[in-house]
C-alpha cells in the first residue's frame, strides 16, 4: 500500500483540527487509552443520555493517525445508541485488522474507510484503534484501555 | 578473505574510507529495494547488516564444520570446537582483554548485563547497597538492575543529564557515599549517540573500591574499544549490531570477579562434576556458558571483528563522524527540526522531531522514501521524559552510509513537512 493513501487530506486535516476535542465537564463516562510502546495517548469523555450518546470530546497527544481516528470516530457516534457504538467499534477493528473487506466494512463505516489502508501496516494498526477500544472501555466504566498486551488486536486477529 | 581484505585496506590513504567497496561488500543493500526505491537504511543502531565475509563464514560453518563442541572426540566436534574457540582468541584480542577466560559469550548485551546482574549482583549487592546508573541508559542496563533492587532492598541512583544530553560528572561524583556498590553505564548511548567519558568515570569508581560495568552495545561497532585501556571491571556487547549475526553477544569480565560470581544458568559445559549432592562447577568462562551455546553465531562474530579490523576502526569512526557532521548541518539545519542529542562527543546517531509531526507519522513517510529510520523511545522511555518526548525519529549511520544517503534523508524529511503543512 502507498502509505501517502492513508495520509490523505481527510486524515491529516483532522490531525490538524481534531473535531469534539476538548474536555467535558458533566461527563457519565470516562477512559484514558494509552499505548505505552508508541506513546499515543488519549483521554477521551462522553455524556450519556439514556442509551444515547449525547455528547463527547477528547484531548491527547499521538500521531496523525490515532488522532485523526479519534477525532473523526467522535464524530460518528455522536447522537447514536451505545449499541449503534459497539457495531462501529466492531467493524472498525475488522476492517483495520483486514479481517474484514472493505466493501463490507464500508456499508457500516461510511468515510471511516479512510482508514483501511492501516490493515497494511502492522506497525500503524494500534494507533487507529486505540480511540475505538478506549470507546469501548468508557462504556463499560473501565478507566484505561490499550492496544498492547492482551488486547492486542494485531496479535488476536493473527 | 580477511588477509585479502586487509592488503586492500592497507593500499588505502589512511584518512578514507572506500565507501562504494563497502557497500559493494553487504548484499542486502543491493539485493532489496523498498517501495521501488533505493534502499537508505540508517538502522544499524538497531541492527546493522552483514557482510558477505561474515555470511560466507557462516555458510562454511553449516556445510562443512558443524558439530557439538567440548563434548565429541569424533573430526566434527574437534573441528566446530576450535572455531568455536577461535571465535573467543579473536574477540579476546579485538577488545584487548588480557586473556580468554575473561571472554564469556552470551546471547547479547542484555543476556551479558543480566548474567553480571545474577553472577556478581546477587552474590554481593545487599540490603542498604546502592547502584549508580545513568539518565541515558538503555533499558536493558535499567530493568536488570531494579529487579535486583527490588529483591534486595537496594537502591538506584542516577546521573543526570544536560540539554545537550551529556553526563553531569559533579553529579556523578556527589552520588558516590559509602553504600555505593556497584556502577553500571553506557559507553555510548543508543538514543543520542552521546559518548561517555567512561575511562575517568571508572577510575573515579575504582578510587572508592566500586566495580563498573559498561554496556558498549552502541560502541564496539564505531570505534576502538580497549578493555584494559578503559580499565572497565565488565564490558558488555551484541554481535549484531557490529555486522556479525543476532543470538550472540560477549560479556569481558576482569577473570579475578568472574571467578568470585556465581553461575547465571545451570546445565551443560558448566560444570565439572555432578552427582546428586553436589555439582562442581566448571572455571570462567565455561561456568557462565551452560549448554549448547550459538557456536554458529559466535563463529560468525569471529568473522565481523576480523572484518571490522580488517576495514580499521579508526578509518570507520572519521568517515562515520564526517557523515554525522554533514547529517547534522543537513537535516538539522532544516527549519523545523529539533536535534535532540548535541553532545560535543557523538556516535554516528542523529535523534530529532520534525515540528509537531509525531516521529512514527514521520517513520512510516520515510520508509515511503526507501529510508529506513528508527522511530519510538528506543528503549530508553527515562530520556525521552528527561527531553519531554514521547519518541524520536533516530537515524544511525554505519560505515557503508554515504553522504548521498544523508541526502535521502534530508529529502525525505523535506517531503514528510509538506505533506504536513
Amino acid at each position: 500500500m502507498d502509505p501517502k493513501q492513508l495520509y490523505q487530506e481527510v486524515i491529516l486535516d483532522h490531525n490538524k483540527k481534531p473535531r469534539n476535542w476538548g474536555r467535558l465537564d458533566a461527563a457519565t463516562h470516562r477512559a484514558e487509552g494509552v499505548n505505552p510502546l508508541c506513546g499515543d495517548h488519549i483521554w477521551l469523555a462522553l455524556g450519556l443520555e439514556g442509551d444515547k450518546i449525547a455528547a463527547i470530546a477528547f484531548e491527547g497527544e499521538g500521531c496523525a493517525i490515532c488522532k485523526a481516528s479519534a477525532s473523526m470516530m467522535t464524530m460518528a457516534v455522536k447522537g447514536r445508541s451505545v449499541a449503534d457504538a459497539e457495531t462501529l467499534i466492531e467493524h472498525f477493528r475488522a476492517m483495520a485488522t483486514g479481517r474484514e473487506a472493505v466493501a463490507t466494512s464500508g456499508a457500516v463505516l461510511g468515510r471511516l474507510t479512510v482508514f483501511a489502508g492501516v490493515k497494511d501496516l502492522p506497525s500503524r494498526v494500534k494507533c487507529a484503534i486505540l480511540p475505538w477500544h478506549t470507546l469501548h472501555a468508557a462504556f463499560r466504566h473501565e478507566a484505561t484501555a490499550t492496544t498492547e498486551g492482551a488486547a492486542d488486536p494485531v496479535a488476536q486477529d493473527a | 578473505m580477511s588477509a585479502n581484505l586487509l592488503r586492500r585496506a592497507a593500499a588505502q590513504p589512511a584518512s578514507t574510507l572506500d565507501v562504494e567497496r563497502i557497500r559493494g561488500e553487504f548484499p542486502l543493500l543491493h539485493n532489496v529495494r523498498v517501495h521501488g526505491k533505493r534502499l537508505v537504511y540508517l538502522d544499524s543502531a538497531a541492527s546493522s547488516q552483514m557482510p558477505q565475509a561474515v555470511i560466507d563464514r557462516l555458510v562454511r560453518y553449516r556445510t562443512t564444520e558443524h558439530a557439538n563442541i567440548h563434548r565429541g572426540v569424533h573430526y566434527l566436534s574437534e573441528t566446530a570446537t576450535a572455531a568455536y574457540e577461535g571465535a573467543r582468541k579473536i574477540a579476546r584480542a579485538f577488545v584487548n582483554a588480557g586473556d580468554e577466560r575473561e571472554i564469556v559469550f552470551t546471547s547479547n548485551a542484555t543476556d551479558a548485563i543480566n548474567l553480571v546482574m545474577h553472577g556478581y549482583g546477587r552474590r554481593f549487592i545487599v540490603a542498604g547497597d546502592e547502584i549508580i546508573l545513568t539518565q541515558l541508559e538503555h533499558h536493558a542496563n535499567i530493568v536488570p538492575w531494579q529487579m535486583l533492587c527490588e529483591e534486595r532492598g537496594a537502591r538506584l541512583r542516577v546521573v543526570p543529564i544536560n540539554d545537550a544530553g551529556e553526563l553531569l560528572l559533579e553529579e556523578y561524583e556527589r552520588l558516590f557515599n559509602p553504600r555505593t556498590k556497584f556502577v553500571a553505564l553506557a559507553h555510548v548511548s543508543n538514543a543520542l549517540g552521546t559518548i561517555n567519558p567512561v575511562r575517568d568515570m571508572i577510575a573515579s569508581a575504582h578510587r572508592r573500591g566500586v566495580p563498573v560495568l559498561i554496556d558498549g552495545a552502541q560502541a564496539v561497532p564505531h570505534m576502538n574499544v580497549d578493555v584494559r585501556h578503559l580499565d572497565c571491571d565488565f564490558y558488555a556487547f551484541s554481535g549484531h549490531k557490529m555486522f556479525g549475526p543476532t543470538g550472540i553477544g560477549v560479556l569481558y569480565g576482569k577473570a579475578g570477579l568472574l571467578e568470585k560470581m556465581q553461575p547465571f544458568k545451570g546445565g551443560g559445559d558448566m560444570i565439572l562434576a555432578v552427582s546428586f549432592e553436589k555439582t562442581t562447577y566448571n572455571v570462567p568462562p565455561h561456568k557462565f556458558e551452560a549448554g549448547t551455546p550459538p557456536i554458529a553465531g559466535a563463529i560468525g562474530l569471529g568473522a565481523a571483528m576480523e572484518y571490522l579490523n580488517a576495514v580499521g576502526q579508526d578509518r570507520i569512526a572519521a568517515h562515520e563522524h564526517a557523515l554525522l557532521e554533514y547529517a547534522t548541518d543537513l537535516v538539522g539545519g532544516i527549519p523545523g527540526v529539533r536535534l535532540i542529542g548535541t553532545a560535543k562527543e557523538k556516535a554516528a546517531v542523529l535523534s530529532f522531531y520534525v515540528g509537531e509531526i509525531h516521529p512514527h507519522d514521520v517513520g512510516t513517510l520515510l520508509d515511503q522514501e526507501g529510508v529506513a529510520v528508527r522511530t519510538g523511545h528506543h528503549c530508553a522511555q527515562p530520556l525521552m521524559q528527561r527531553f519531554g518526548v514521547p519518541a524520536t525519529v533516530r537515524a544511525s549511520f554505519a560505515c557503508y552510509n554515504t553522504f548521498a544517503d544523508v541526502d535521502a534523508l534530508a529529502a525525505a524529511v523535506r517531503k514528510v513537512q509538506q505533506l504536513f503543512a
